[in-house]
């Protein structure tokens, strides 16, 4: 329900623009304005009064401070002596590590629960459900809980389950085989950079002439892993794909999940494969049945008919609830510190407590998550704003 | 993948055959079918022997190490700590009293019999009785806040909050459906700034800032400087879901009542508003379940709700690492009152959809 302004002419002009935006009752919208500004004013001078009572300098100068706190697990070289920009960029890419990770498992997983879901097998479908109802109607908070008790009771290295031939579950972690990249120069990380850069730019070129396939998305994709990989053979890299083993009493090789980690991404995955797997089985079943029908009358096959009548629509509607998904799915990994992964919450946390300077870390925290939202909703409304009215016969 | 097949109502005689049908209709639908039961007889039995057959019922927890299944001694010990936390035990009837009336209060608004003003009385009335119940400031002794726990507290956030969050959530849609430049950014601003925050992050700053900004704040306890920004942060969800009600409503509604000379508020208040929120009436139960879920993140600031008290259960001395089981009982409970939010969130839109 919108208000219409009076019916007229809109009259020329910025004044006459600015003016019908603010809209009616001008003076009290503006003492309503004011009134919010002089009550963050009045907390601001609270919170500043008792810090100063406390004896903290207010501002953002602690930043540069060395942390004086290990952190568990870092992407980059970390150690106590470094400041507290640093350990926050840490925290920073341990979020951005376990959502990205996060995102990627729970699609694989409940994209495949969804097809379950639809698959008209009765006993499938109604096991996919209850797994569904479970997951959905527990907390994330519990399942990350259980997770991370689960983690710690696992046997010591020695006795380490051990999954297949190269995956190992201890209580020191999990160990996955892996590549593992060493010496990255400077020149290397910049070719990957641009690799990278060129084919988004490549994308959006072809995607402004309407030219844009499945196919090419691919081959560009593949582009730039190979002409990245390139770089860094040229630049001096050694890259080796190792399997954990069993060395004296501990596990080597490969990849290293700490035990924190991994129930946090085993929970992350759970739930939201969860969730996702409902999107897609509403997204499916969205499209109507008269468009199945019509493929079939033209003699299409059930898989031609899923990808080139069923999924193009569908995805119209699983698009923006996936994304919102995935935002989710990166807001609750800030559970982390619930069960002692280093995130981002986790050393924002740290830092309130060890410099007094809660307004200010929680104020980076906030704005760190806003950022990440708002650039994400901005691309959301963008695509609906363009997929949203196609073969509707308007563009 | 086969159609998804239109929902007709099965008559009796045909039953089997939609089961004869679902499970062995084509070669690879009997195939998924077997892999399925392998798979099941790879899960249920080690679970059911886990759960009943070679489960502890009644002794210590040297017992419960003894043998190899669950350990349901630790929950009949265990199950008023769960319940109530750190909360005296000579005093547990009154925690139980208020969990019983919430969860009344829960049942007798979920009747569309009961949807009339005298029932917003009942939901102010109810959680201040359990406040002074809880507290004991008429009944002596007096319990302490921090000493709160459990079930009741779960139960008495996640209701004060969501019963808070409404009327600011429709303050809030209608400012953001405004044609007021400045009062609709200011809502913008604040909605998106809610939504776009974690939880965790908001139950920060009831923690560490909200204690700061307001003069003699460290005096307002725990819960409630959490539940304060709790009911907030939940407003911001809430007008979401009704601002997809307002937009619903045909514009034609509007103009109409603009015709008969109705101001703004009459108009929003006689039309707009009882047309849009019944809309929105099963979002809200969908919104509620996962609002009682968040809950549990209290446990984070260290308050002692329902999962936090199964939590803690699992580290007394003499009963040390029961977690599978206490969990369990926690997640029962979560998934028991959820699901018949949930079916009943189903009901209620085949209520609503009865013509009136």
């Amino acid at each position: 329900m919108t208000i219409t302004a009076e019916p007229g002419l809109p009259r020329p002009g910025l004044l006459a623009k600015i003016q019908t935006w603010w809209g009616p009752r001008p003076l009290a919208q503006a003492l309503l304005v004011f009134g919010a500004i002089l009550l963050f004013w009045w907390f601001g001078s609270n919170t500043l009064e008792t810090m100063a009572k406390a004896g903290i300098v207010p501002g953002f100068g602690f930043l540069s401070r060395s942390a004086n706190f290990e952190i568990g697990e870092a992407m980059i070289p970390y150690s106590s002596a470094d400041t507290y920009s640093r350990a926050i960029l840490v925290g920073l890419l341990n979020t951005i590590k376990v959502a990205i990770l996060g995102c990627v498992f729970a699609t694989i997983l409940g994209v495949t629960l969804g097809v379950a879901r639809l698959s008209g097998n009765l006993l499938l479908a109604g096991i996919v459900r209850w797994y569904v109802e479970i997951i959905r109607n527990t907390p994330l908070l519990l399942q990350l809980f259980f997770w991370s008790a689960l983690t710690k009771a696992l046997p010591a290295p020695r006795q380490a389950i051990s999954v297949g031939d190269g995956a190992f579950l201890s209580n020191r972690g999990i160990f996955v085989p892996g590549l593992i990249v060493e010496n990255v120069s400077g020149l290397g990380w910049l070719a990957i950079l641009a690799s990278i850069v060129a084919g988004i730019v490549a994308i959006v070129l072809l995607k402004r002439r309407d030219k844009l396939l499945l196919k090419t998305v691919l081959f560009i994709l593949l582009g730039v892993v190979a002409v990245s990989g390139l770089a860094l053979a040229l630049t001096g890299t050694t890259t080796r794909f190792e399997v954990p083993a069993l060395a004296g009493f501990n596990i080597r090789g490969g990849y290293n999940l700490s035990p924190e980690f991994a129930a946090l991404l085993t929970g992350l995955i759970v739930k939201f494969s969860a969730a996702i797997s409902e999107i897609v089985r509403a997204g499916i079943e969205s499209v109507d049945r008269g468009q199945w029908e019509a493929a079939r009358a033209l003699g299409l096959h059930n898989g031609t008919i899923m990808r080139l009548v069923v999924l193009p629509q569908a995805l119209r509607v699983i698009t923006p609830l996936i994304t919102s998904s995935y935002l989710d799915l990166t807001k609750d990994s800030s559970l982390a510190v619930a069960i002692g992964y280093p995130d981002l919450v986790n050393v924002i946390n740290t830092t309130a407590n060890t410099t007094g300077q809660a307004l200010e870390a929680l104020a980076i925290l906030i704005g760190v998550y806003l950022t990440l939202n708002l650039s994400v909703s901005a691309l959301m409304n963008q695509y609906n704003r363009r997929v949203a009215m196609r073969g509707m016969g308007m563009r | 993948m086969t159609i998804p097949a239109l929902p007709l109502p099965p008559s009796r005689g045909q039953d089997w055959r939609k089961w004869r049908q679902g499970l062995f209709g084509t070669p690879l639908n009997t195939v998924i079918t077997l892999l399925t039961l392998g798979f099941l007889a790879l899960v249920i039995p080690p679970f059911i022997r886990w759960a009943l057959i070679d489960a502890t019922w009644v002794g210590t927890s040297d017992d419960c190490k003894a043998g190899t299944g669950a350990c349901w001694a630790f929950v009949t010990t265990k199950i008023n700590f769960i319940l109530y936390a750190f909360y005296p035990p000579a005093l547990h009837w009154r925690p139980m009293v208020v969990a019983v009336l919430l969860l009344g209060l829960l049942a007798f608004t979920a009747l569309p019999r009961s949807w009339h003003p005298a029932t917003i009385l009942l939901w102010i009335a109810v959680p201040v009785i359990c406040w002074i119940l809880l507290a004991g400031t008429a009944i002596g002794p007096t319990v302490p806040s921090n000493q709160w726990g459990g079930l009741p507290i779960t139960l008495l956030v996640a209701m004060v909050c969501f019963a808070v969050a409404i009327p600011l959530a429709i303050g809030l849609a209608l400012a953001r459906q405004s044609n007021m430049g400045g009062l609709r950014t200011l809502a913008i601003i604040f909605i998106e700034v809610m939504r776009g925050t974690p939880m965790v992050a908001i139950l920060y700053v009831a923690m560490l800032i909200l204690p700061m900004m307001i003069p003699n704040g460290q005096l307002i306890d725990k819960i409630g400087r959490a539940m304060i920004l709790i009911a907030l942060f939940w407003s911001a969800y809430v007008a979401e879901v009704v601002r997809a009600g307002l937009q619903a409503i045909p514009n034609g509604q509007y103009e109409a009542a603009k015709a008969l000379g109705l101001g703004y508020w009459r108009i929003v208040g006689l039309v707009i508003l009882p047309q849009a929120m019944r809309m929105v009436i099963p979002a809200m139960v969908n919104l509620a379940i996962g609002f009682l879920l968040a809950t549990s993140l209290l446990a984070v600031i260290g308050v002692f709700d329902l999962l936090n008290a199964a939590k803690n259960s699992t580290i007394d001395p003499n009963w040390l690492g029961f977690y599978d089981e206490a969990y369990f009982v926690a997640a029962t409970i979560y998934f028991v009152i959820c699901i018949i939010g949930s079916r009943y969130s189903l009901w209620l839109e085949q209520y609503l959809r009865r013509p009136a």
